[in-house]
């Protein structure tokens, strides 16, 4: 136990720490003075492996792989207490997204873990639609996480539909070319972007 | 009155109750509602942790085209509310976005001049219709009911825009020019564990059974909320906790339709999976 808690120089990646203080919300990471503010009102934080304080520290200092693997980011339920009470208005919440989005696309996430598995689809059919079916969205996560799983919901699936809340059929947008279109110009206008720094 | 009107994907699915009664109470304020063409989902909390560039695009598309009328824009979800705001503060906060969004926004013909008004239908019915006019149309008073008024987060944070962050108090007065009254609820704007309570129910569950525990111990005989995913997380999961608490949650423009006397067919009464019937009928 004790070792665990023991951290090296050598595990420690600078280029990490500074891709940190880059991001929207990590901008004042280095600001944060450790009151632990942030861990108290988070309400997940009693199911976290590193509190909202120790995720920071551990970001700002570097140690890359404790901290993207860490299953505080998929924890995190975006409710934005951290953020208001946090006296050096560090954007806690913000931060959490970064990571979330580094962590996705190093692919280190545990598999067949359902909340970036949930991220992926919604937005694979917000991309595809324009808009989101819940039912859909739900019923592709629990066929990728725990198939299994999708037959407990069936008593939920029952009484959405006895009072009219479950639609089975995807919405779609007319301008659905004209949103992808935006979407490539996004990526195209960010990509010019890196190249140009 | 008119406003523009961005209900988002929930309300057309689980969330139906809200729209349907938010409409109803507007429409007998004689305010008129005008759907916003062609809106496209906000990205929610889901997209931004996919690409935060993209997510702004999406959010900026309705903008936008909510630019080309000179009306507000009311967005009842919370999480569309915040994104919207969201988006329009790193429009004017990050050059970087704003250069992006504007690209993207040019490749399909559109453009945002950053001149709308995010508005939440709360906000609307108290500020702008005000609580005299509210007050005149109550015809059936929802004397005796006891509520706990739940705001939930994202509504008040991090852009507190029409209320107190810590303690907004708003919808309580709505509640009371409803004829009901309000308990204390010091969890007001606790978390209900938001999207957790599909992915990790453990935990999602936990959060909403604090929620619930915290109204009826302090008296309360239905909770009253403002969010589409709040409202799923309360309602269709009670069965799956630890204590059975069979309390109805119900959207604060069913409560305010009721004291208007309008029909609770017309308010999506019945859509709850715990069932308000009993008790409103308690009281009436
Ligand atoms: S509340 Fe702010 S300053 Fe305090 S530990 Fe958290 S991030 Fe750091
Ligand atoms: S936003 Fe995330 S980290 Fe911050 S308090 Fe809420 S759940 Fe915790």
């Amino acid at each position: 136990m004790l070792q665990q808690n023991i951290k090296y120089e050598e595990s420690r990646d600078p280029d990490f720490a500074r891709w940190a203080t880059e991001q929207t919300g990590g901008e004042n990471i280095r600001r944060c003075i450790q009151c632990g503010t942030c861990s108290a009102t988070c309400p997940v934080s009693s199911y976290m492996d590193h509190t909202p304080r120790q995720l920071i520290h551990l970001a700002r200092e570097g140690f890359k792989k404790e901290v993207l693997s860490s299953f505080t980011l998929w924890l995190c339920a975006s409710c934005y207490s951290c953020r208001v009470d946090c006296p050096k208005d560090i954007h806690v919440t913000d931060f959490m997204y970064a990571l979330k989005r580094r962590a996705m696309a190093e692919r280190v996430y545990p598999k067949r873990f359902p909340i970036p598995v949930l991220a992926q689809e919604f937005s694979r059919m917000v991309q595809w639609f324009g808009r989101v079916n819940e039912t859909i969205v739900a019923a592709v996560m629990f066929l990728r996480t725990d198939w299994f799983k999708l037959l407990g919901q069936t008593g939920l699936g029952l009484k959405l539909m006895r009072t009219g809340r479950l639609s089975v059929f995807p919405e779609s947008i007319r301008g659905r070319s004209e949103l992808q279109r935006m979407l490539k110009a996004a990526e195209a206008s960010k990509e010019k972007e890196v190249a140009s720094r | 009155m008119k406003y523009l009107y961005f209900p988002g994907c929930s309300l057309k699915g689980t969330g139906k109750a809200y729209d349907e009664s938010l409409r109803a109470v507007f429409a007998a304020l004689d305010i008129e509602l005008s759907e916003l063409e062609d809106w496209n989902c906000c990205g929610a909390t889901a997209y931004a942790n996919i690409d935060e560039t993209k997510s702004h695009v999406l959010a900026a598309r309705n903008l936008a085209i909510a630019e080309k009328q000179d009306l507000q824009l009311i967005a009842p979800c919370s999480a569309c509310y915040l994104v919207l705001n969201k988006t329009q503060h790193a429009l004017r906060e990050q050059e970087q976005t704003r250069r992006v969004v504007k690209e993207a926004l040019a490749a399909a013909g559109l453009q945002y001049k950053d001149s709308v008004t995010i508005r939440h239908p709360l906000d609307v019915l108290i500020n702008d219709v005000g609580f005299d006019k509210l007050a005149k149309r109550v015809k059936a008073p929802l004397k005796g009911r006891k509520f706990a008024a739940y705001y939930g987060c994202q509504i008040v944070r991090p852009y507190a825009t029409f209320d107190d962050q810590y303690n907004p108090t708003s919808m309580e007065k709505l509640l009371k020019t409803a004829g009901a009254e309000c308990v204390e609820y010091p969890l007001k704007t606790r978390c209900c564990g938001g999207s957790l309570t599909g992915t990790l129910p453990e935990v999602g569950l936990r959060l909403s059974y604090i929620l619930l525990k915290e109204a009826r111990r302090r008296g309360a005989e239905a909770l009253v909320t403002v969010c589409p995913l709040c409202q799923f997380n309360l309602d269709a999961y009670q069965d799956k906790m630890e204590e059975q608490f069979d309390m109805p949650i119900l959207y604060f423009t069913q409560v305010l339709g009721l004291a208007f006397g309008l029909d609770p067919r017309e308010l999506g009464i019945k859509r709850g999976i715990v069932s308000a019937e009993a008790m409103l009928a308690g009281g009436r």
